[in-house]
């Protein structure tokens, strides 16, 4: 292995990947989001408790996929939990690739940005009651996804 | 014009001898390139093929010496282009089983002579109701334009099942051909599992329910001599990258009279006799199918890599080829949390599709490379067998005749690798993370 190349699979983004931060499911959460990332089949769904002053009371995250993907879902919910949505509404793609770390190649930064993604929708995805996929903002997946 | 000289006998292969390939590997520059500091292995054959300097060298004596527009001109350039271009098809049509000039039409690849035939053929004989019967093991190529022409027409789409061994279940097939079935396209090579079909039989089923038969053998061509008078195929689609070949040149083999009776794909210059403000008069076969300046340099580097094959012995590389991957099916499967998938070594080609238990694909793909291992990750654009399979991603190993059994160590040994990095109990004590 080449030392002049940063490892992706550092300490830290192994223990996000296989002892994740609030990897499960919220009974009642207030706003949810899922998404995937068809190329390779990754998966991100997060559940958020926002408080009416806007405070993210509890943030949880679950999915499949790759390292990089869980690692970065796991590493977004920790920086997120207790914040306020005012905080995750400026926190940038570039913000999200620095809090992972090491440097990724284009097709990797999807990998790192798909919890990024649902966390920017979920936000604006308030829960309907109905827990599952109604939520209003879940958004019509482009034909290209639906394949 | 046209017309093959010297009409080489199509058993010119050498006869089937251990194959050697650092007899060949001095031939592709890139073989010698390094990744990461570590020498490439090269195993990600059946995405795309490298290519021998013979191929480059082709292409370039054309464009350096004899470039002209093909079919157009009256002078030298313009004929030497020509020349080469149709020599060029009848190298084609030797390859595949002395069928005639007219049945061979260059496509921009695999994809889009299959495009050709859902459009062109596709449009005149399929009317609502109709059913074109696929199966579950297909390249997005052989589903997409078949779902298309269904939308267009109100047809159906039916697909024969895989097993869980993952050949095809043929005992389905006489139950699937029904009268409502225009057209069943089927792949010779599973590009995910090696899967080598049995394309003579299921041509005869299909047949003997009137059912014309489209193959995909965009894996197949590369990797053994194949006869589609033989099999009794009704088209068969392949390219010319995945077979040491440039881009952007692909085949249709069709029997001449569907052809002849099909109206014509792209319009354009080429591939009219006249035009007039009233309308046009297609011209005859092959040109029918060729509108506007055909990829004809790359024709030629195509027909370069044809005799190459010709040079190594396609019979011996599907044997050298099937060692390999018996090899790393062997080899692979002794290392414990690596599954494999598809059937046994007997019934495939080079291609060896994994997963290591707890790893993605991705990730595996990713650990590979950084020890020079170049293999495919992800559906392999088989999404519908992947789902049949119950995965989201795969990593593929696929071999051609210029990869060693050195190289399946090497990939063996880079595995047993990534496993370590993902292995709890192989890493240093976890840290407790702060918040």
């Amino acid at each position: 292995m080449s030392s002049s190349e940063e490892e992706i699979y550092q300490e830290h983004v192994l223990d996000h990947y296989e002892d994740p931060y609030h990897r499960g499911r919220l009974d009642q959460p207030t706003h949810h989001h899922k998404d995937d990332n068809p190329l390779c089949g990754d998966v991100v769904e997060l559940d958020l408790a926002i408080d009416s002053d806007g405070k993210i009371a509890q943030a949880y995250f679950d999915g499949e996929g790759c390292c990089i993907s869980q690692a970065a879902a796991s590493m977004l919910i920790e920086k997120i939990d207790g914040g306020h949505v005012d905080a995750v509404k400026d926190f940038t793609a570039k913000d999200m690739l620095e809090l992972f770390g090491p440097k990724l190649t284009p097709n990797r930064q999807k990998c790192c940005l798909l919890s990024w993604r649902v966390l920017q929708s979920a936000i604006y995805a308030p829960c309907d009651g109905d827990r599952e996929g109604k939520s209003p903002a879940e958004k019509p997946r482009s034909s290209q996804e639906s394949l | 014009m046209g017309e093959s000289t010297g009409r080489a006998d199509p058993e010119s292969d050498p006869q089937t001898q251990q194959l050697d390939p650092s007899q060949w590997r001095s031939d592709f520059p890139i073989l010698a390139k390094k990744i990461h500091e570590q020498p490439l292995v090269y195993l990600d054959n059946a995405a795309t093929t490298q290519k021998p300097r013979q191929v480059l060298a082709a292409m370039d004596e054309l464009y350096e010496t004899k470039y002209a527009n093909v079919h157009r001109g009256i002078h030298v350039l313009s004929e030497e282009s020509t020349d080469l271009f149709e020599a060029a098809r009848n190298t084609v049509c030797r390859l595949i089983g002395n069928v005639a000039r007219e049945e061979v039409i260059f496509t921009r690849g695999t994809t889009e002579a299959i495009n050709l035939v859902a459009r062109s053929w596709g449009d005149q004989n399929v009317v609502e109701g109709d059913e074109i019967l696929l199966t579950e093991m297909e390249h997005h190529a052989n589903i997409v334009p078949w779902q298309q022409l269904a939308a267009r027409k109100g047809a159906s789409i039916r697909w024969l099942p895989i097993t869980d061994d993952g050949h095809l279940a043929l005992d389905d097939l006489d139950a699937l051909l029904s009268s409502r079935t225009k057209l069943m396209a089927v792949t010779a090579v599973s590009n995910v599992l090696g899967t080598i079909n049995p394309i003579e039989q299921i041509v005869a089923c299909a047949h003997a329910a009137n059912v014309p038969v489209l193959v995909d053998a965009a894996q197949s061509v590369p990797h053994a001599k194949i006869d589609v008078t033989r099999w009794d195929a009704d088209f068969v689609a392949f390219g010319g990258h995945k077979m040491l070949g440039p881009t952007g040149i692909g085949v249709l083999y069709g029997k001449r009279s569907l052809l002849e009776s099909m109206p014509p794909f792209n319009g354009g210059g080429g591939m009219i006799r006249r035009v007039r403000k009233e309308g046009f008069e297609p011209a005859d076969l092959p040109d029918k199918f060729e509108a506007g300046t055909p990829p004809f340099v790359e024709a030629v580097g195509l027909a370069a890599a044809i005799d190459y094959l010709h040079k190594v012995g396609l019979s011996s590389i599907a044997d050298y080829e099937h060692q390999l991957a018996a090899r790393a099916i062997e080899t692979l499967s002794a290392i414990d949390g690596v599954h494999i998938f598809g059937p046994p070594a007997a019934d495939r080609a080079g291609i060896v599709s994994f997963q290591i238990e707890g790893v993605h694909a991705h990730d595996v793909a990713q650990i590979l490379d950084r020890f020079g291992i170049a293999v495919r990750a992800g559906h392999h654009c088989a999404m519908p067998l992947h789902l049949r399979l119950g995965l989201t991603a795969t990593a593929r190993a696929s071999f051609y005749f210029y990869n060693t059994l050195e190289e399946v160590e090497a990939l063996a040994r880079a595995i047993e690798e990534t496993q370590k990095v993902f292995r709890k109990n192989s890493r240093s004590a976890k840290k407790v993370r702060q918040k």
